[in-house]
């Protein structure tokens, strides 16, 4: 241990003690372009978007199109490089074989073969007294992947935008800030260091910002563009505060060093006890406070619902696929100091696990009572995105990091659906405008329900296997062979069961409103058009296939080199990541997880499909929901749909408690002191000078001469007159009295001191 | 040569810009004067930096030169703004703020 | 050749460390640069008031070089002659039938500003005198435009960055403010 935090301190960040390296191939090294390609497009877009024929979207589609190619170069080239490695069971020890290893590289030339893996760059930002600010990019398996997925929804985001907001007024102005969106995610990605990190972090705030605010000429949709970004400004002040902690901590465990923002460094340091734990502790909670806001989780999850109001590839893209997963991927990111901090090798809770069961059900159960399609999706994702939080917090790191990536398809993919049926319906609401969809739009519904069957988890779709890890990642199934895994998370696998039943029974009741019974809405819907089925189709397809990229070890339907790809290529070896163990897959887990999501199905099925149904034939209207259902017979049903419907009150809470708490006993104090301090002694002033008038007739008058009394009057009102001047409004006998003011106190010090 | 000559010189540079300011009522005339007094700072900033013999006095009269430069755009375009909506850049006219 | 090690020659000829050329282009310079501020705050003709702080900018760019500091001096010509002052003639002309050429200063305003500029400079020079009665100058030769760029570049980068976003925010608040619309 001593000797990593010494190797670390002597080879100055690079080299071996990090197991980073600066070799590989040239995709891997210049890995900065494919932020670099939206970035330039919103430039050009910007300035010229408005001449070209397309109002600039082509030039969006074109830099993301060359950008998702470069990323399949990319990690086709991390692929080989991951492949080159053989030491993936000696990884640890290698960190300690420093001199023998450095020479090792050196014989090699460029560090190819070399047992270090992640390929690190960088260059100086700049430097202020001697404290060396860098930028570069860090690739490993989870920024290859991010970058896979980024470029890919962007791309196909990009392509579907082009028909979703034709006509639009500000059709450049939108595409312009979709490209820079993907720049700044993409740079996120393969940030090098917390400070860039936290640049791209703010870049994809505000770019959100913009783009909930799209139409901002009605007033829900910039207030809902304020509430997003207000409520991630309290997360991004935890940010920038663990940032902080850490550039210092680490600072203070390397001793020819002021501090340091390297992610490699800080994590390899907290990994091996050089950092204390306390400080740990403090930066970890920091960080999860910008990982609540950031991410959607509970409590600070309020503005995401909100975040709908933008147009919907907008949601689709930034609140479902990858702004959102930002927090998560910046725990996986920071996981060294996060697994140090919250201690998550070896116990059964702890914050970040039970903030994500939390959320994951909270979640699940807000979208329930939903009659806007959007909105149960944006609850929906907020439950997922709790499911991701939890697993890293029971330790299941390539669990959070494999659901991240189907989750981004099959979101994506119910996104965009939801979009296009709005697009057909010219509405978002599901009990009025919708219903009986699945004829008039059959590539919409069968898209829509394959990524329905994929979220819900329902094998083989992409959503069973990485749910299925995530409980296997929680090591507390214990009933047929544990499951082991870094601890016995038992209450946070009942959480991820709960959800996958919830999950499952809502999505069902999205299904049904939307596409099954008789259409409610007015007019005659259409399917549409194929830039918007292509990516439907295509987003889908990935739902489909993607969980075959991580079948489970001992899966014995699958030959032995097609298990645990994903892990495989994925998980960083290297001596910034903590040492995690894995949890061994269960047969009876999977089978009891199928049950409990078949099971959600059939209660939601059962209502919507058999009761509802049979009630609306009755009614002859097309019902979405029983005349006499439990809410109106139980009033404990009822409380809790209450309850729901709003949304625990937590906006209320913000609202008038937080807001209007602050607010307005601030604004009557300070209307207090106006009234009660500054009126009274202007009152009590004259009241005393009444009565001194008084006293001063009766003493003192009938005694002196009356000229007396005149002229301390008229002295008064010309020192009144003489001084209501200064208050001319005339800014420059402002100026004077303030340049004279100065200097008579400058001059006051100087005699002082 | 004595630091204090400089310093005097720019303290004499100021003062006649403060006169400047106070006194004269054309806003193009006011602003001008401000010129005055950032150049004695100027003045006092390059002088300090030869006494310590740094380049850090240099430096930040070049941030002045160039923080003079954005005051004297933004200055300017108040002044138009003034012009074109009452005929008059006279700030003795302008008092609104009157309590 | 600086124009500071030109002068060290001549100074050298006389002979002494009393630096009598400088001390006679100080002399100069500062009589001319006070004369013009004091009539560019009193002329009533707008257009000579510019001209007299042309002088009083260039007074100062010669005192940069007395002082060593050859670049700011010429940014000084540059930046403040050639363009503030431009600025300003443009303003001036921008804004003419305002005042015409009489821009009266009433006596009451004369009184309390020169008050108020004595007490000012009364305050600093004091200040001034006891603090550097005798405080010599150092005499280590005009410092080069290297030293001043890696000087901004490294210790002063962050005012630099500071400066520049400043120098954008004034660009369009200056647009935005003037824009006829």
């Amino acid at each position: 241990m001593t000797e990593l935090f010494t190797i670390a301190a002597s080879t100055d960040g690079g080299g071996l003690a990090l197991g980073i390296t600066e070799g590989g191939n040239w995709f891997l090294r210049n890995v900065w372009l494919i932020p670099l390609l939206p970035a330039l497009s919103f430039v050009g877009i910007l300035f010229f978007g408005k001449r070209m024929p397309r109002g600039g979207s082509e030039l969006g589609v074109a830099s993301l199109g060359i950008a998702f190619l470069l990323a399949v170069v990319t990690g086709a080239a991390w692929v080989d490089h991951r492949d080159d490695y053989h030491g993936e069971e000696v990884y640890r020890a290698v960190v300690v074989h420093d001199a023998h290893a450095d020479a090792h590289a050196d014989d090699h030339g460029g560090g190819h073969g070399h047992p270090s893996l992640a390929v690190h760059r960088t260059a100086t930002w700049f430097q202020t007294n001697g404290v060396e600010f860098t930028v570069g990019t860090l690739v490993d398996g989870p920024a290859v992947m991010m970058l896979l997925v980024v470029t890919l929804v962007s791309l196909l985001v990009h392509v579907y935008s082009t028909d979703y907001v034709h006509g639009d007024r500000r059709y450049t102005h939108f595409f312009a800030f979709l490209s820079l969106f993907s720049a700044s995610m993409l740079l996120l990605v393969v940030s090098e260091n917390t400070l860039q990190l936290l640049c791209a972090w703010e870049l994809v705030g505000v770019c959100s910002f913009v783009l909930i605010g799209h139409w901002w000429e009605e007033k829900p949709n910039s207030d809902a563009a304020l509430k997003a970004f207000l409520t991630n400004r309290v997360g991004d002040m935890g940010l920038l505060v663990g940032v902080t902690v850490l550039f210092f901590a680490v600072g203070s465990a390397l001793p020819d060093r002021f501090g340091s923002f390297s992610i490699a460094e800080t994590n390899a340091l907290a990994s091996s006890g050089a950092l204390s734990h306390t400080t740990l502790l403090i930066a970890s909670c920091c960080l999860m406070a910008a990982v609540m806001s950031k991410s959607g989780q509970f409590f600070l999850h309020t503005w995401l619902p909100d975040a709908m109001a933008g147009p919907t590839p907008v949601s689709a893209l930034i609140h479902a696929a990858t702004m959102v997963v930002a927090g998560v991927f910046m725990i996986a990111r920071m996981y060294g100091v996060f697994f140090e901090g919250f201690q998550i090798d070896g116990s059964s809770i702890n914050l970040m696990a039970f903030i994500g069961g939390l959320t994951t059900i909270v979640g699940a159960c807000l979208a329930f009572v939903q009659r806007d399609i959007k909105k149960v999706l944006a609850y929906s994702t907020i439950s997922q995105l709790g499911y991701m939080v939890m697993a890293l917090g029971v330790g299941a790191w390539t669990a959070a990091m494999f659901h991240l990536f189907t989750h981004a398809f099959f979101k994506a993919c119910l996104f965009l659906g939801s979009g296009s049926v709005s697009h057909a319906v010219h509405s978002f609401d599901m009990k009025s405008d919708m219903g009986g969809l699945r004829k008039h739009m059959p590539h919409t519904y069968r898209t829509f329900m394959i990524g329905t069957v994929a979220l819900a988890g329902l094998p083989p779709l992409a959503g069973f296997w990485s749910k299925d890890e995530i409980l296997v990642g929680t090591g507390g199934w214990g009933l047929l062979g544990g499951t082991g895994g870094n601890g016995a998370y038992t209450l946070m696998l009942g959480m991820g069961m709960l959800t996958a039943a919830l999950t499952a029974a809502y999505m069902t009741r999205c299904v049904y409103l939307t596409f099954f019974g008789e259409f409610r809405g007015h007019g005659q819907p259409h399917e549409s058009g194929p830039r918007i089925t292509v990516p439907l189709w295509i987003l889908a397809g990935l739902a489909v296939v993607a969980g075959f990229m991580n079948l489970p070890k001992g899966f014995q339907m699958a030959p032995g080199s097609f298990q645990e790809r994903f892990g495989h290529f994925v998980e960083p070896v290297a001596g910034y990541f903590p040492a995690i163990s894995h949890g061994t897959p269960s047969w009876s887990l999977a089978v009891v997880s199928t049950l409990v999501v078949v099971g959600g199905i059939a209660a939601a099925g059962w209502y919507y499909f058999v009761k509802v149904e049979a009630a609306s034939k009755t009614a002859g209207t097309s019902l979405t929901e029983l005349p006499d259902g439990p809410t109106t017979k139980y009033p404990l049903a009822r409380m809790g749909h209450t309850l729901l419907a709003n949304k625990y009150y937590l906006d209320h809470l913000y609202n008038g408690v937080v807001v209007d708490g602050t607010k307005g006993p601030v604004a009557r104090f300070a209307y207090r002191i106006n009234q009660q301090v500054i009126d009274r002694t202007v009152d009590l002033v004259g009241e005393t000078a009444v009565k001194a008038g008084v006293t001063v007739y009766e003493k003192v008058d009938q005694l002196v001469v009356d000229g007396a009394v005149n002229a301390s009057g008229s002295a008064s009102s010309a020192t009144g007159e003489e001084l209501r001047k200064i208050n001319s409004g005339k800014v420059q006998s402002y100026a004077a009295i303030l340049f004279a003011a100065a200097t008579v106190l400058a001059g006051v010090l100087i005699v002082i001191v | 040569m004595l630091l204090n000559q400089f310093l005097l010189l720019s303290a004499v540079l100021f003062a006649i810009g403060v006169y400047g300011v106070l006194a004269r009522r054309n806003g193009v005339l006011v602003l001008m004067s401000i010129e005055l007094i950032l150049n004695a700072v100027n003045l006092n900033l390059v002088a300090f930096g030869a006494f310590r013999e740094t380049v850090g006095g240099e430096v930040f009269a070049l941030f002045v030169i160039a923080v003079a430069a954005a005051e004297v755009g933004v200055g300017l375009a108040m002044v138009l703004l003034l012009y074109r909506n009452r005929r008059s850049i006279d700030l003795t006219q302008i008092d609104q703020l009157r309590g | 050749m600086s124009v500071l090690a030109a002068l060290e020659g001549m100074d050298r000829l006389s002979g002494g460390e009393v630096l009598i050329a400088q001390n006679v282009a100080f002399g100069v310079l500062a009589l001319a640069m006070v004369a013009a501020a004091l009539r560019m705050v009193t002329t009533r003709n707008v257009v000579h008031a510019a001209l007299y702080l042309v002088v009083v900018l260039a007074g100062v760019a010669g005192m940069f070089i007395l002082l060593g500091a050859e670049f700011v001096g010429v940014t000084q010509v540059l930046v403040y002659i050639g363009a503030i002052v431009v600025l300003f003639l443009f303003g001036i002309m921008l804004t003419k039938g305002s005042f015409g050429e009489d821009d009266g200063v009433t006596g009451e305003r004369r009184l309390v500003a020169g008050l108020v500029g004595l007490l000012v400079f009364g305050v600093m020079a004091a200040a001034l005198v006891e603090s550097f009665e005798d405080a010599e100058l150092s005499r280590s030769g005009p410092s080069t435009t290297a030293e001043l760029a890696d000087s901004i570049f490294s210790d002063y980068i962050v005012p630099f960055e500071a400066v520049s976003v400043l120098l954008l925010a004034a660009l369009i608040g200056a647009i935005v403010v003037a824009r006829r619309d």
